[in-house]
């Protein structure tokens, strides 16, 4: 449904961020996208969303198709309304309208009837969000403010969610449930998922396919059932050793092992 | 207190109040442009200025057309919100702030400078159909022309409020106004919410020009009532609309009693410059003003 081909980033016309990057997000599933910090996830889905364009990027070589339609290029208001929506790191809420006000500004290109079904959705997976409905977004917790993105994301009715680092600063219970709710969103509203996440295990465990990344390029790429007995994910991303126990600080040789993708 | 000293009070604080909702008018066209595009208009006096020039032209010396006046000067005002926008604003997005104010201010100096030209440079009145009577409220003999303005003030106050709180328009331009990237991935076209913005401040400057040129005359000084706009936004804060209602109202009373008592001490002139002292005074305690939004951190 979404494929980028082959995409190069460039910021302020100088500063080379991607290269070479390809992905296909497949239909109603997740697929994820693993790295360090500053490996090139999120620039990769700012690219695809079109808000690269605020921040003086720009898609300089390569293409991405959402359907038949050509997307990039387009601005980032264009985008949503063919049914992609994204979900920001650091769940960036409109921190001075309440709860319900989020959600309304989120189902900006629907009509007004489909803004109060996509509400009632919204408080049926998030039935935390309903008792918050008339308080500022600014004050609600860490997970509820991640289930309000999450939520304001849904209403423009998409197809595709780019999902950025959900468990960002979130306890490993509140981790568990939202990606739970995110599971059944996909399976109820035959939504496909772009997931960014450092927290390889959790993504591997509900994503189909992955994707890793390093330094602006993709370096490994597979089934996720693949990518979670690959010896390398399992040494970097997911810190197990070798034989798959938990790895501890006590007997870890602090030798460099190289990874097997770089040669 | 005696009875006639308090009837002086109540005159007083009805003067002021009256006065300080036709400020409130203007400084909220000011309010409107800072709460969706993070602008300062410097020029919001000027464009107040302009459309009194508009007004006082289309309705002539015996001020038979009112109807058309007032549609064709908020036709001008809306239209010229919109084209100030699209030619000097946008392509100034993403800019620096300081550059769009000092853009506002080279604008301010352009229409004092050429408006003269066009309209030419002597008083002219704005007659309205509503008499010289005085109107009698409690102690206080307002003018007609004060307590129109007050009417509309409210009126205009009331109609905004809905908008932001209610309308779906009202809500996406205060998402712009809190986050602009998140608000454009939301489907929300940033930029012609800027320019809805500056039209509206083009509506309330076409009413605050007909109101205010009609009470002091319109010419080059009219612009200075521009001025007041900054006491009275920095008291309510700067992206409240209730806060510019009150703040208005404060800097109103705040000269009316300055002139009512200090003024016969000191020989005149303390209501010039009582707003300006509260206003510092305000932000020493409050530097988001009365009802400014504050920062939210959530720890």
């Amino acid at each position: 449904m979404l494929s980028i081909n082959n995409i190069e980033v460039v910021y302020d016309r100088v500063i080379l961020v991607l290269r070479g990057v390809s992905i296909d997000v497949h239909d109603g599933a997740i697929t994820t996208l693993l790295g360090a910090n500053g490996a090139g996830k999120t620039t990769t889905l700012k690219a695809i969303s079109g808000v690269l364009r605020s921040e003086r990027g720009e898609v300089t070589k390569g293409t991405i198709h959402f359907g038949e339609r050509r997307i990039d290029g387009m601005r980032a208001n264009e985008v949503t309304r063919l049914g992609l929506a994204q979900v920001f790191e650091g769940r960036r809420v409109f921190e001075h309208l309440t709860t319900e006000e989020n959600l309304i500004a989120g189902g900006h290109v629907q009509s007004g009837g489909a803004v109060k079904q996509g509400i009632d959705m919204v408080y049926t997976y998030f039935p935390r969000l309903r008792e918050r409905r008339s308080q500022q977004a600014g004050y609600l917790s860490g997970g509820e403010q991640q289930m309000l993105a999450i939520g304001r994301a849904l209403m423009s009715r998409p197809r595709i969610v780019l999902l950025d680092e959900p468990s960002l600063g979130l306890a490993p219970r509140l981790v568990e449930e939202i990606f739970g709710i995110v599971g059944r969103l996909v399976k109820q509203e035959k939504l496909s998922v772009l997931l960014v996440e450092q927290n390889a295990a959790m993504a591997l465990a509900v994503a189909r396919h992955g994707y890793v990344m390093e330094n602006g390029r993709i370096v490994l790429e597979g089934p996720a059932d693949k990518l979670r007995d690959n010896s390398d994910v399992k040494e970097f991303y997911l810190g197990l050793n070798e034989g798959g126990a938990r790895k501890s600080y006590h007997d870890t040789k602090h030798y460099k092992r190289r990874k097997r993708w770089l040669h | 207190m005696s009875a006639e000293d308090f009837g002086f009070l109540l005159a007083l604080l009805l003067n002021g109040a009256s006065i300080g909702l036709m400020y409130a008018l203007i400084a909220l066209g000011f309010v409107l442009v800072y709460k969706a595009t993070d602008a300062i208009n410097f020029a919001q006096g000027e464009f107040v200025m302009m459309a009194g020039l508009v007004a006082a032209a289309v309705l002539g010396p015996d001020g038979t057309w009112l109807i058309v006046a007032i549609l064709v000067t908020l036709a001008v005002m809306i239209g010229f919100g919109f084209g100030l926008e699209r030619v000097v604003l946008r392509p100034l997005l993403g800019r620096p702030v300081v550059a769009v104010i000092m853009a506002t201010i080279g604008l301010a100096a352009m229409l004092r400078g050429l408006t003269p030209i066009v309209f030419g440079s002597a008083t002219q009145g704005v007659p309205l159909p509503i008499g010289d009577e005085p109107i009698e409220i409690g102690p206080a003999s307002l003018p007609p022309i004060q307590v129109l303005g007050a009417v509309v003030a409210i009126l205009f106050f009331l109609a905004f409020s809905w908008f932001f709180k209610k309308s779906r328009m009202g809500v996406a331009m205060r998402a712009v106004a809190d986050n602009q990237q998140v608000a454009q991935a939301m489907g929300i076209n940033v930029e012609r919410y800027f320019a809805i913005a500056w039209a509206m401040t083009g509506v309330v400057s076409a009413l605050g020009g007909i109101i205010w040129g009609s009470m002091l005359g319109v010419d080059i000084q009219l612009a200075l009532v521009g001025l007041k706009v900054f006491p009275v936004v920095i008291l309510g804060g700067l992206d409240s609309i209730g806060g510019a209602l009150l703040g208005g109202v404060i800097v109103g009373v705040v000269e009316s009693l300055a002139a009512g008592y200090l003024d016969p001490y000191v020989g005149g002139g303390t209501k010039d410059f009582a707003p300006y002292v509260l206003m510092i005074l305000v932000l020493m305690v409050r530097p988001y003003g009365i009802f400014g939004r504050r920062q939210i951190e959530r720890v």
